[in-house]
């Protein structure tokens, strides 16, 4: 499919650590060219490969620690400023 | 002979009014109240001498649920109340009472470093969930618990999961632009994007028909401990009141956050017990739904509140870690009574025991 074909008004937007979001008119179709079936207007998708539910995002990669931008990287990749969160603990 | 229709019939599913039979008197909270309730709207209520029982406000069985009926008149109708409770100022200078009591508890389980970090919004909360140590109730539930058990997750659940979803809503109007946007585009979906047989609330009702389970709304308002009424009270808390406009968004923020891995484990308890697809639809549905709830809460409705209202970064955080913190506490609840072999509802559940297989 060439990026002409794309239908108007899709937009993918990956966000930070986690899948990309798929929003506006478009399907999904496997590799032998049949369709996925859909259960909302709006899918992610895994970008961190460890999803059971491929190629849609369950969650998985909060578990993996996965990291990402959600933005395009450059190159070479920058590192991504996520600073560890300071030691803070539930109060009893 | 009168034969009921069985379950599997297609008929479009019936989304009954919500009617709530006010639930047995717990203590002096819920006598004060259900009984000015069942007199006329505005009967005074007296509260200078209302207390917080010994285990405080947050497993005040008698409190929480004072309080729940109290929001409820925002939801539903009580059977024998008139509909004018909802804004009758003696009402509404009762619940006060009792969220002062709830309030002061929520902020006390609130450390204040847990409030930083607050010039990106979307990256603390990720920090506040990565770090969170809640107790492994789905954990538990996935690999051990019993078929009653599972029961008494799904009952305690109902008291929020059978109107899943509305108390954020009360938070649409009090936001714009980019904010709105990014929760309706999340309540959309919670909704059955147009079609009522896919709304969470009734998915969840399916579940609970499917297990045996009484799923007509307030059901099991007898049973539910205070700290089970306590999650709920504090989306309706948050949600009811504009101020708190930034703490319902970070509420619905770390809920979507922290939904999408126990809700697989939920369902995979239920296919280990056997249940099928009509059973687990719930939680199967949610598994995919909050993966994608919890980016667009995060980044698009967080972080696009704290960049509109940047003075509500604090709150938005604060609502994250009270909802934290409270699931934390009702989910000990559950294990300690389980380890000791009790139940950790109050009191029987008729309708779950005639459905043991």
């Amino acid at each position: 499919m060439s990026s002409s074909d794309t239908p108007p008004g899709v937009t993918i937007t990956p966000y930070r650590d986690g899948p990309y979001l798929v929003r506006g008119s478009f399907e999904v179709l496997d590799q032998d060219g049949n369709q996925i079936p859909l259960s909302r207007r709006t899918i992610a998708l895994c970008r961190c490969g460890k999803s059971r539910m491929r190629p849609f995002c369950d969650g998985t990669h909060k578990l993996a620690g996965f990291q990402a931008p959600g933005r395009a990287e450059e190159l070479p990749g920058p590192p991504d400023a996520n600073p560890g969160a300071p030691e803070c603990r539930r109060a009893r | 002979m009168s034969v009921s229709a069985p379950a599997s019939v297609s008929a479009p599913p019936s989304h009954a009014a919500r009617c709530v039979v006010l639930p047995g008197m717990r203590g002096p909270w819920t006598e004060r109240l259900f009984s000015a309730l069942l007199q006329a709207p505005g009967t005074d209520i007296e509260v200078d001498d209302l207390a917080v029982g010994a285990h405080g406000a947050l497993q005040d069985h008698d409190l929480q649920l004072a309080l729940y009926v109290a929001y409820e008149l925002h939801y539903a109708t009580i059977e024998g109340v008139d509909d004018r409770w909802e804004w009758s100022p003696s009402l509404l200078g009762f619940r006060q009472t009792a969220e002062r009591h709830f309030d002061r508890a929520v902020e006390e389980l609130v450390p204040d470093c847990a409030l930083q970090g607050t010039t990106d919004v979307g990256g603390a909360l990720q920090r506040l969930v990565g770090g969170d140590e809640g107790p492994p109730l789905s954990r538990f539930v996935e690999a051990r618990a019993t078929r009653e058990q599972v029961l008494e997750h799904v009952i305690h659940r109902s008291a929020y999961q059978l109107k899943e979803a509305d108390p954020h809503s009360w938070a649409i109007p009090r936001l714009s632009g980019a904010a709105k946007a990014a929760l309706l585009e999340i309540q959309f979906d919670e909704y059955g994007e147009g079609k009522p047989e896919r709304m969470h609330s009734f998915l969840f009702a399916e579940t609970m028909r499917g297990l045996g389970l009484d799923a007509s709304y307030g059901a099991y308002l007898e049973q539910l401990p205070g700290i089970t009424l306590a999650t709920v009270n504090l989306m309706s808390g948050f949600a009811l009141h504009r101020r708190r406009r930034g703490a319902i968004v970070g509420h619905l923020a770390a809920f979507e956050m922290t939904s999408s891995i126990p809700n697989r484990r939920y369902g995979n308890a239920l296919r280990r017990l056997g249940y099928g697809p009509d059973v687990t639809d719930f939680y199967d549905e949610h598994v995919e739904a909050d993966a994608v709830h919890e980016n667009i809460a995060a980044w698009d409705l967080a972080g696009a509140l704290a960049r509109a209202e940047p003075q509500l970064a604090r709150e938005i955080l604060f609502g994250a870690y009270a909802l934290l913190a409270l699931e934390g506490l009702w989910a000990e609840r559950l294990l300690d009574c389980w380890r000791e072999g009790a139940s950790s509802l109050l009191g029987p559940v008729a309708s779950a025991e005639h459905s043991v297989r």
